[in-house]
C-alpha cells in the first residue's frame, strides 16, 4: 500500500485551497518545514505569515483575521497548539466563534524520537471540551486532504490532527467522506471496533486477524470525533453488543470518552479502549512506541477477544 | 581551569555531540555545537558541583531551556564525570536514559526536564526565588536560544526575575542568529536583544560565546552584579566547529551521515 504521512497531505491541500480561495491564510510558528505549511508559501508568500516560536501569539493572531473576514489555517505541533495555546484558543478562537482552522501536526507516539515532551495524548481531549469546537482526526492522506478542503469550507472553528509518520493510504480518491459521519469501513456482528487517526489501519488488520478465529468485526473510521456521530455508534452498539476504541491518544478524554459517553446514555454495552494508557511516552521509533505503549493491531485484538 | 584546558575539553565535547546524534539517526547538532563552549564552561569552571554528589546542598544548577540541545548536556556531564561517555551514545533510542529531550528523572546532573522552548527560563525564576527564601547559596544558570526568546513567556520570567531582584540568576542566550525555519531576522525579529533585557531591569553582557576569556569574565561579572539578574548575549555561530554545518540552518534538526560525522569528528581532532 502506497504511503503519505496526513501533514504532507495538508500541505498539498492547502495550495489546492489556495488557488480557488483568496481568502486563505496560512500561518506557522517556526515549525513550517514540518508542519508542510511551507508548500503554501512557496506558491503564496504574501498569504504566509510566520509568527516566530510564539505559539499564543499565533492563534490570538489568527482569530483577529479570522475576525476581519480571513479564513486561517494555523500550525505547529499539536502539543504547542492544543497544550501551549489552549487558554487562547478557548476564548478567542472557540468563544468568539472565529473562522481558525487549528491544523496541528506531529500528534501523538508515532513523533518518535523527539520523546515525551513533544508527544501529545490530549489534544482530542481539551479541544473537545470547547464549544463550538469541531474535532477531526484524519486516519489517511485521501481522506485528510477531503477532510481539511471540508473544515476550510464550513464557517467557524475547527481542529485538525495531523501525524508526523508515512501511514497506508486505504481510501481510493473517490471515496465518499464527509465531516461528521463516521465511515463504515467493514462491516461485521459480534463486535465493533471504532478507530480515528492511523489506529483506524490497525483495527482492518486486527478484525481480519479475528475474522480467522470467527469473529465478525465492524469497523468505523471515526475520523470527526466532534460533533460525534451517534447514530453510526448506537446502531453498531445495539447490532453487535460490543464496542471496542481505537486512538494514537490518553484513554482518557479523548474517542473512548467520547463513545462512552454516547453508549452508556443510550444503550450500554460491554466496551474496552485501546490508547495511551495515563502515561508520559518516551524516545524510540515510531513502531517500537506503538508495540510498547500498546497501538498496534495486536493490542486491539486482545481488547477485543477479553470483551467475550 | 585555564582557557587552552577549556578548548580541549570543548573540542571533546563537541565529539561526543556528533558521535551521538549520528548514533541516534536524528537529532540536533546545530544548536548543541553554537552552546559547546558555554555549557563546558559552566560545568568546568563556573559551577559549583559535584559529579560524585548530583544532589549536593548548595550546589549552582542550570537548566538548559532549549531543550532540544540536550547532547551538549548530556557530553558535559559525561566528560565531567556524572557518567561515562559510551552511555550516552544509546541516545533517543528505546528505553534509554538519554531522551531526544533531557528528562530529570533518568539522567544524573539535570535538574529540570525540558523541550518545550520558554518553560525552563521560568522555571529558573522559581528555583531562583526559593534560594533566596532559603538563604542557599546556590546560583541558576540558563540557556536559552534566540528563536526561543520569540516566546512571551521568557518575557514574562525576563520581568519578575528583575521584579524580585534575582541576582542570583544569570541567562545566557546563544545567539547564532539561526532558528529552524532559517534567519531569526527573517522569520521573527528578535533584535535588539541586549537592549530588550536592559529595558525588562536585567544587566547586560555581550560576549564572544566561543572565547573562553570572554565566557569567564561575563560570569564574574555576573556573580559581582547585585539587585539584579544579568543576561549574557552570546554571539555563536550554528554548528561551531565543523566547517560544513557552520552557520547553516539545514543542521538543525538533522543527523550527519557515516561520512559526515567521520569528516566532523576529524576537523575537531577527535578519534572516530
Ligand atoms: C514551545 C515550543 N515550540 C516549538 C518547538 C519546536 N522547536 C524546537 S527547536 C526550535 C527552534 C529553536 O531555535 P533557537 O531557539 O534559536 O535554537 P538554536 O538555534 O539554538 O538551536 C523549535 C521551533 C519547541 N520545542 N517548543
Ligand atoms: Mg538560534
Amino acid at each position: 500500500m502506497e504511503k503519505m504521512a496526513t501533514r504532507k497531505a495538508y500541505g498539498q491541500a492547502l495550495v489546492e485551497i489556495g488557488s480557488e480561495n483568496q481568502n486563505l491564510v496560512v500561518m506557522d510558528a517556526d515549525l513550517s518545514g514540518s508542519t508542510m505549511t511551507k508548500e503554501f508559501k512557496k506558491v503564496y508568500p504574501e498569504r504566509f505569515f510566520n509568527m516566530g516560536i510564539a505559539e499564543q501569539d499565533l492563534y490570538a493572531a489568527a482569530a483577529g483575521l479570522a475576525l476581519s473576514g480571513k479564513v486561517v489555517c494555523a500550525s505547529t505541533f499539536a502539543m504547542f497548539a492544543a497544550g501551549r495555546a489552549f487558554e487562547i484558543i478557548r476564548n478567542s478562537i472557540g468563544y468568539t466563534g472565529a473562522n481558525v482552522k487549528i491544523c496541528a501536526t506531529h500528534a501523538g507516539i508515532t513523533v518518535g524520537e523527539d520523546g515525551a515532551s513533544h508527544q501529545t495524548f490530549e489534544d482530542l481531549a481539551l479541544m473537545r471540551t470547547i464549544p463550538k469546537m469541531t474535532v477531526v482526526n484524519p486516519s489517511d492522506g485521501v481522506s485528510a486532504k477531503k477532510l481539511i478542503k471540508q473544515a476550510v469550507a464550513m464557517d467557524g472553528p475547527c481542529y485538525i490532527r495531523l501525524g508526523r509518520a508515512e501511514v497506508p493510504v486505504f481510501y481510493e480518491e473517490d471515496a465518499d467522506i464527509s465531516l461528521g459521519k463516521g465511515n463504515l469501513l467493514k462491516d461485521g456482528k459480534d463486535v465493533t471496533i471504532i478507530a480515528t487517526g492511523i489506529m483506524v489501519n490497525e483495527a482492518m488488520m486486527a478484525a481480519s486477524d479475528l475474522e480467522k478465529e470467527g469473529i465478525s468485526a465492524r469497523v468505523i473510521d471515526m475520523h470527526t470525533i466532534k460533533p460525534l456521530d451517534e447514530e453510526i455508534i448506537l446502531k453498531a452498539a445495539k447490532e453487535t453488543g460490543k464496542v471496542v476504541t481505537a486512538e494514537e491518544h490518553s484513554v482518557i478524554g479523548g474517542l473512548g470518552s467520547a463513545v462512552a459517553e454516547v453508549v452508556v446514555k443510550n444503550c450500554p454495552v460491554k466496551m474496552a479502549m485501546v490508547g495511551q494508557m495515563d502515561t508520559f511516552g518516551e524516545s524510540g521509533k515510531p513502531d517500537q512506541l506503538k508495540e510498547k505503549y500498546g497501538m498496534t493491531s495486536k493490542d486491539i485484538y486482545e481488547k477485543v477477544k477479553s470483551l467475550f | 581551569m585555564n582557557t587552552k584546558e577549556l578548548e580541549q575539553i570543548a573540542k571533546k565535547v563537541r565529539v561526543d555531540i556528533i558521535k551521538a546524534i549520528h548514533a541516534a539517526g536524528s537529532g540536533h547538532p546545530g544548536g548543541s555545537l553554537s552552546a559547546a563552549d558555554i555549557v563546558t564552561a559552566l560545568y568546568f569552571d563556573e559551577m559549583n558541583i559535584d559529579p560524585a554528589n548530583p544532589k549536593m546542598e548548595g550546589r549552582d544548577k542550570f537548566v538548559l531551556s532549549k531543550g532540544h540541545a540536550g547532547p551538549v548536556q548530556y557530553a558535559a556531564l559525561a566528560e565531567r564525570g556524572y557518567f561515562p561517555v559510551e552511555d550516552m551514545m544509546s541516545l533517543r533510542k528505546l528505553g534509554s536514559k538519554f531522551q531526544g529531550h533531557p528528562n530529570m528523572h533518568y539522567v544524573p546532573g539535570i535538574e529540570m526536564s525540558t523541550g518545550s522552548l520558554g518553560q525552563g527560563m521560568a522555571v529558573c525564576v522559581g528555583m531562583a526565588l526559593a534560594n533566596k527564601m532559603d538563604e542557599n547559596p546556590g546560583r541558576i544558570y540558563t540557556l536559552l536560544g534566540d528563536g526561543e526568546i520569540q516566546e512571551g513567556l521568557i518575557w514574562e520570567a525576563a520581568m519578575s526575575a528583575s521584579h524580585y531582584h534575582l541576582d542570583n540568576m544569570v541567562a545566557i542566550v546563544d545567539n547564532n542568529g539561526l532558528q529552524i525555519d532559517g534567519k531569526n531576522d527573517d522569520v521573527m525579529t528578535v533584535k535588539p536583544i541586549d537592549e530588550k533585557f536592559k529595558a525588562f531591569g536585567w544587566h547586560v553582557v555581550v560576549i564572544d560565546g566561543h572565547n573562553f576569556d570572554e565566557i569567564l569574565a561575563a560570569f564574574k561579572e555576573a556573580k559581582e552584579t547585585k539587585g539584579r539578574p544579568t543576561a549574557i548575549i552570546a554571539k555563536t555561530h550554528k554548528g561551531q566547529g565543523v566547517s560544513f554545518m557552520a552557520d547553516d540552518p539545514g543542521w538543525h534538526g538533522k543527523a550527519p551521515n557515516e561520512e559526515q560525522a567521520k569528516q566532523a569528528v576529524e576537523e575537531l581532532g577527535g578519534e572516530w
